[in-house]
């Protein structure tokens, strides 16, 4: 089963949902342990392992195609330049300019130079790094070069890793654009981790519109509950959106998170939390109707 | 004209907070909300639209069932993967390159533009306002934020203003690329936790990278001295001013329910506490205008502020 960590923006929780669920279905102590995947997509800013501290290695590097423009052959008939919808093309008199960063790797300037002048050859993105060895949860995570746009091709790498018999926890970037339809596209359950805020709120509902126009179930966890008023609840009461865990506003927790700490390793009573919740998206999916709470 | 943008290396470190706060106390100036994806903004300084654009993105591949004749080389040239078995295009998979174009041999493909948001331009009670609304699953938001910047310029011009505070978007991806470009100083407000510092690097290191002069506030500083002083010690060793230290304090969250930045809640305010701490948002609002003032030519900014590696 495929599980996504998404919020309307950044800070509200999202990787610390992710981190603590990923550690409590792994956890050898209790008795469901299970294979968990444990995937940080947010390859803009991966934050997950200066929690783990994993040891990672490169599995591999995220390229992109891109053209090398022979000019001997070349004759500037511009049909690449007039084509490329990324501006990436620029047909000077005597040249035609490539501009790498903003080429997207379509191949549309290959297929159509006459003069086949247009070779490929890769530009590299990113990487995918993985946890070494036997770690639990098994780790991966992908990493976007400094300056470089293409996050979402990070992201589709990344996800090629999933394994289809495992439990995989995506932690998805923050936003509703593009990234994070590449993250929570085709994962089975979404959960959204917001908080009880003005702004948590107003990123709640754009949330929501996302993982409805995706056709993902989903549910919410109120993170930092009891700061703030009770607009999220009333929310999702009125919208029927089961309410999977509130996390409370607790100087502990936060101070583990300011130490780089999961909070289910100090304080072990949550790992049961978590497992519930677990089952209780376990029982949502399968059509289930029960009140959870 | 000088241009200041707040950004933090992530979402939830205060940076909208902290830029209403500005906002309120700025006299002269525009207001642009660049964080297009997660706009917040205009939850505290409430808008009044007063010109409203259509903003496009990349145009999305449209296949005519009629014209098609299943020949598949659509499906087999179309690198993201976006022509279903059907011959149907999903919107959200395809970047709009318009190869399927040019190999169908039978024109069933067509390319359409469509409507990725809106970009404002607006007044609020602290003066005009640019910023805009993305859709959802949109691409390209660092032309939108383009488009609200050059909306930003014209309203300043429109109303003399002589600055622009921008609410820069979260991470360091193509949007924050779009919002801190061409601006006179980058604010990056951050937090004292294992992931703050992490972001912390990697935002300065593209503040560095476009050469901008950059600063730093700490949010929350309270929450872990030690940590603190780590982004002290790293910020000192890159040459890179810490103009402000902010303690961990509700008043943030109160003001923000109320609707109102922190300068007006504390206004009302008998709070001791309170406001002390919007007295030390007045300060870190004070050095960055000195320092904008500094920056009249951006050599001498530069020299000001001591950059590395400039
Ligand atoms: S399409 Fe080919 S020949 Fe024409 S300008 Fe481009 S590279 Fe040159
Ligand atoms: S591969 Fe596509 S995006 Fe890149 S230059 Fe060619 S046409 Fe433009
Ligand atoms: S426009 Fe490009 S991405 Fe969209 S369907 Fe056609 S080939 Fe695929
Ligand atoms: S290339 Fe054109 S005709 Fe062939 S399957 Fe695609 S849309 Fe249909």
């Amino acid at each position: 089963m495929k599980i996504a960590i998404a919020s309307g923006k950044g800070g509200t929780g999202k990787t610390t949902v992710s981190l603590n669920l990923a550690l409590s279905l792994s956890d050898v102590q209790l008795d469901v342990q299970l294979d968990v995947q444990l995937f940080d997509c947010d390859v803009e800013e991966p934050n997950c392992n200066l929690f783990l501290g994993f040891d990672l290695e490169k599995v591999e590097d995220v390229v992109c195609p891109v053209p090398v423009i022979d000019q001997e052959k070349c004759n500037i008939c511009r049909q690449c330049s007039d084509f490329c919808r990324y501006n990436a093309l620029a047909a000077l008199p005597t040249r035609v300019l490539f501009f790498p960063s903003l080429c997207h790797g379509c191949g549309g300037c290959a297929v159509l130079c006459p003069e086949k002048a247009i070779q490929e050859t890769h530009r590299s993105l990113g990487v995918i790094e993985k946890a070494k060895g036997k770690s639990s949860p098994e780790f991966y995570r992908g990493l976007l070069n400094i300056g470089e746009t293409m996050t979402s091709a990070v992201i589709k790498a990344l996800k090629k890793h999933i394994d289809s018999r495992k439990t995989a926890i995506l932690d998805a970037p923050p936003g509703t654009s593009c990234p994070v339809i590449a993250s929570v596209d085709d994962v089975d359950y979404c959960v959204l981790v917001t908080e009880s805020t003005l702004f948590g709120f107003h990123d709640l509902k754009l949330a929501v519109g996302v993982v409805r126009a995706l056709k993902v179930p989903f549910g919410v966890i109120i993170n930092r509950w009891g700061l703030g008023d009770s607009r999220v609840e009333e929310y999702c009461k009125a919208e029927g959106i089961p309410v999977l865990l509130k996390i409370p506003n607790d100087l502990r927790i936060a101070e583990l998170y300011s130490r780089g700490i999961p909070f289910v390793r100090e304080m072990p009573e949550w790992k049961e939390k978590f497992l519930d919740m677990f089952e209780a998206i376990k029982l949502q999916l399968a059509g289930v109707e029960e009140e959870i709470t | 004209m000088k241009q200041l943008t707040v950004i933090s290396g992530k979402g939830g470190t205060g940076k909208t907070t902290l830029t209403a706060a500005f906002a309120s106390l700025a006299k002269n100036a525009v207001i642009a909300d660049c964080d297009v994806d997660t706009a917040d903004m205009h939850l505290i300084l409430k808008p009044e639209i007063l010109e409203k654009e259509d903003y496009y993105g990349f145009e999305v591949a449209r296949i005519d069932p009629e014209l098609c004749i299943e020949c598949r080389k659509c499906r087999e040239f179309c690198r993201y993967g976006a022509v279903n078995e059907n011959f149907e295009v999903d919107p959200y998979g395809c970047e709009g390159c318009a190869v399927c174009t040019i190999v169908c041999p039978n024109g069933a493909v067509s390319m359409e533009q469509r409507v990725s948001g809106q970009s404002f331009s607006s007044e609020t009670r602290f003066g005009p306002m640019a910023h805009a609304k993305l859709g959802i699953g949109e691409e390209a938001s660092g032309k939108l934020v383009s488009a609200v910047r050059s909306n930003a310029k014209k309203l300043a011009e429109q109303y003399h203003k002589d600055l622009i505070i921008i609410d820069g978007p979260p991470g360091t991806g193509c949007s924050t690329i779009a919002a801190i470009t061409g601006t006179d100083l980058v604010l990056v407000v951050s937090e004292p936790t294992v992931s703050g510092i992490h972001d912390l690097k990697r935002i300065i290191e593209l503040a560095v990278h476009f050469m901008i002069p950059t600063v730093v506030c700490i949010n929350k500083s309270d929450i872990n001295e030690e940590n603190t002083q780590l982004i002290e010690n790293f910020c000192a060793e890159q040459e890179i001013p810490v103009i402000g230290r902010l303690p961990y304090n509700d008043i943030v969250t109160k003001a923000m329910l109320q609707e109102q930045t922190l300068i007006e809640y504390t206004k009302g305010s008998e709070c001791l506490n309170e406001s002390e701490f919007s007295d030390q948002v007045c300060q870190i609002w004070a050095r960055v205008e000195n320092i904008l003032m500094g920056v009249q030519d951006k050599q001498k900014g530069i020299k000001t502020l001591k950059m590395k590696n400039l």
